[in-house]
């Protein structure tokens, strides 16, 4: 069945399709929509959960922390401020191997108040041990949810589903929804091995010395490394069911690329654009679109820059005193596989800031013209 | 002995609750020995108490606080009930989250939320708040020693007037006076709230009962001495939680939809608030005229409180 959807509801509809049982979120700008879409779904019965009118995005998480760890399947929302006030319980979720799903719509940390797009909110996160997916289009954001379940469930960590704040959240699309009976099939009931079980009482998170908290951390990395596998595998098996594929990376006119964009979320389908746009003009651009963040793909990105010697990446983010966190991870995942193409680091579209084609492919033709950047970033648009 | 200048009277007896007696605490034990709570700890007797009140079929959820420690680091666990460690703020709002996961799964649970009161009163507040509000449908067990004794005394909002913590120094002590958390708490309107003391084991069960076959939002603040932060010996805990009551600075009482206010144990005569304090080490400093100013404070409070449940309830057992 086919639905025009903005990707707030698209996002409802793949956690009403995943038969989420517990749904514990608080409203923000540009989220509320899911907030008030799930509380619909629950009133009219079509979505059998508890709907936990919180009061605060940190009570939220922590609702979801407690739904999680009884066995129940839960979800949550936020952005922003909210992701933010949660950081504390994002770290507890994630070490505690708890498979919460939470869609983050990307919105610029205040001050100065802003609701528009920028993904340093979730990218600030990115230690937390949550895997993280960032989706360009309403029909991903649907999928996504259904397939971040499914990994989630299989490996013991929570996943970040991150969405374009106005872009994508309130930007309809056509949105194909895959019958329940297919979900079911591919997603079954969670049923943990080890959860808060009335006939077998056990405690979680207890104190511990020195002696083991690294094995624990050990561990958690090691559930970080195999589901990058999980991943592929899980998108050939929903690809199967549906004819749709999303993997850890998506490339475009890369075949023979002298100058690789790289982006995440919606900037990558101007990006396209302006990939057209240059090959037209004889310039061999080509776009990796990192999809997934975390784990990151370090051995598939390497293997899609293959001989580009030149990368422009795109950061809707900033790490102030750094720099564009895409491209710092792309660096220290390609130095450590041998490879030192020069890259040019743009800070783009924060705050929201309009990014055309034009002016990405600007930035290429900047980057061609140059032999090398030299250290530090840019600016796209910056009017100073 | 009678305290200064003002005589009680119990109030009308009417509607008796059962009494529990020494034999209605049931023997079974699910606190198990070798737990690491400090010697005379009035918390871990707080613990054992509510869980023979509750029996199995609990589950408890425990934010930072001495029971985070007591339970004995992993792979141990002190108690026979399923045990999830929370955040500090988290007490009420993760013990939602499991509320809601048991009942969706259709099983039947008492979903505890268990707070110090500083996971209480101050950080946990948010969430606590929020919890009643909803009506989310636990069990609040607010373990209060007067302070964050579990990083090493330092105060909270329910240290009571001129106390010393370490971040309440001598000579001026805590400047301000305890946040009246039972009002606050029955003024949400919540179906259950009440005290209880380790001092008063069949009061303190029977209470435990009563709330468990409530639903909605339960509120239980338990007053549990903390022999190193109240810097007295661990022998004299029980004895300090009974000059708690006896004294009237800790009424034992219970409140129903945020009106019905009961008096469950009455002092036969109400001790002078001195013989309650001059045992504590965190009182030492206290002048004659703070003294009085406490005792000014709390036969007000016990007044207020006799007119409350006289217009409301019934008196309670005598004491004496």
């Amino acid at each position: 069945m086919k639905l025009v959807l903005e990707g707030n509801h698209a996002a409802c509809y793949g956690a009403l399709l995943a038969r989420v049982e517990v749904v514990s979120a608080y409203p923000i700008t540009p989220q509320t929509q899911i907030v008030e879409k799930l509380a619909e779904f629950c009133a009219e019965g079509r979505l059998k959960a508890r709907f936990l009118e919180v009061e605060s995005e940190h009570s939220a998480l922590a609702a979801c922390i407690g739904a999680s760890q009884v066995g129940a399947r839960a979800f949550t929302a936020t952005s922003s401020q909210g992701l933010a006030l949660m950081h504390e319980l994002l770290h507890w979720a994630g070490a505690g191997r708890l498979p919460i799903v939470l869609v983050n719509v990307n919105r610029a940390l205040a001050p100065p108040w802003t609701i528009y797009a920028d993904q340093t909110d979730s990218l600030a996160q990115r230690d937390t041990g949550w895997m993280q997916v960032y989706c360009r289009s309403n029909q991903e954001v649907l999928d996504s949810v259904l397939l971040a379940y499914k990994v989630s469930e299989q490996v013991g960590l929570p996943t970040m589903l991150c969405l374009d704040a106005f872009l994508l959240s309130h930007t309809s699309e056509p949105v194909d929804l895959p019958d329940q009976a297919l979900v079911d099939a591919f997603l079954p009931p969670y049923r943990p091995a080890l959860a808060l079980d009335l006939t077998s009482p056990h405690a979680f998170g207890g104190l511990v010395g020195s002696d083991v908290f690294m094995e624990i951390r050990h561990a958690a990395q090691a559930a970080m490394d195999g589901a990058l596998g999980l991943i592929g595998k899980a998108g050939e098996e929903y690809r199967a069911l549906t004819g749709r594929q999303h993997g850890l990376v998506e490339t475009y006119r890369t075949e023979g690329a002298e100058i690789l964009l790289v982006a995440m979320g919606t900037i990558a389908t101007t990006a396209e654009a302006a990939v057209d746009e240059l090959r037209e003009a004889g310039i061999a651009a080509g776009l990796l679109r990192v999809r997934v963040f975390r784990p990151f793909p370090g051995d598939l990105v390497a293997r899609c820059v293959g001989g580009a010697r030149k990368m422009v990446v795109l950061d809707r983010n900033l790490s102030l005193g750094s720099g564009g966190i895409l491209a710092t991870e792309l660096r220290a995942a390609l130095v450590a596989r041998g490879l030192a193409p020069e890259m040019w680091n743009y800070i783009a579209g924060i705050g929201g800031r309009d990014v055309t084609p034009a002016t990405i492919a600007g930035a290429c033709r900047q980057a061609d013209a140059e032999e090398t950047p030299g250290v530090g970033i840019r600016w796209l648009g910056l009017r100073v | 002995m009678r305290s200064m200048g003002i005589g009680y009277r119990a109030g009308p007896a009417r509607a008796r609750m059962t009494a529990i007696g020494h034999a209605d605490i049931p023997r079974e034990e699910y606190l198990s020995p070798g737990h690491l709570a400090c010697q005379g700890c009035g918390a871990a007797l707080a613990m054992r108490l509510l869980l023979k009140g509750l029996g199995s079929g609990t589950v408890l959820v425990v934010s930072a606080s001495c029971w985070s420690v007591i339970n004995g680091p992993w792979h141990a666990s002190a108690v026979a009930v399923p045990f999830l460690h929370a955040a500090f703020e988290t007490a009420a709002s993760t013990a939602a989250g499991v509320s809601a996961a048991f009942a969706i799964r259709g099983i039947r649970a008492i979903v505890v939320a268990w707070a110090g009161d500083g996971g209480t009163f101050d950080i946990g507040f948010q969430a606590l708040s929020g919890a009643a509000e909803r009506g989310d449908d636990i069990l609040y067990v607010c373990c209060d020693n007067e302070g964050y004794m579990n990083t090493g005394s330092q105060r909270s909002s329910a240290t009571p007037l001129y106390a010393w913590t370490t971040t309440t120094p001598v000579p001026h002590g805590k400047r301000r006076p305890k946040k009246p958390i039972l009002e606050i708490m029955a003024a949400h309107r919540i179906p259950y709230v009440a005290t209880a003391s380790v001092a008063h084991p069949e009061d303190f069960v029977a209470k435990v009962r009563r709330a468990r076959a409530i639903e909605g939002t339960r509120f239980l603040h338990i007053l549990a001495p903390c022999p190193p932060g109240w810097r007295i010996l661990p022998e004299e805990m029980l004895q300090v939680a009974r000059l708690a009551v006896s004294t009237g600075v800790f009424p034992l009482v219970e409140i129903k939809d945020g009106a019905r206010v009961r008096i469950t144990v009455m002092p036969k005569d109400i001790e002078p608030v001195a013989h309650y304090i001059t045992v504590q080490g965190r009182f030492d400093h206290l002048t004659t005229d703070e003294i009085a100013t406490i005792q000014s404070s709390v036969d007000a409070a016990w007044m207020a409180l006799l007119a409350r449940a006289g217009s409301s309830g019934s008196g309670g057992r005598q004491e004496g």
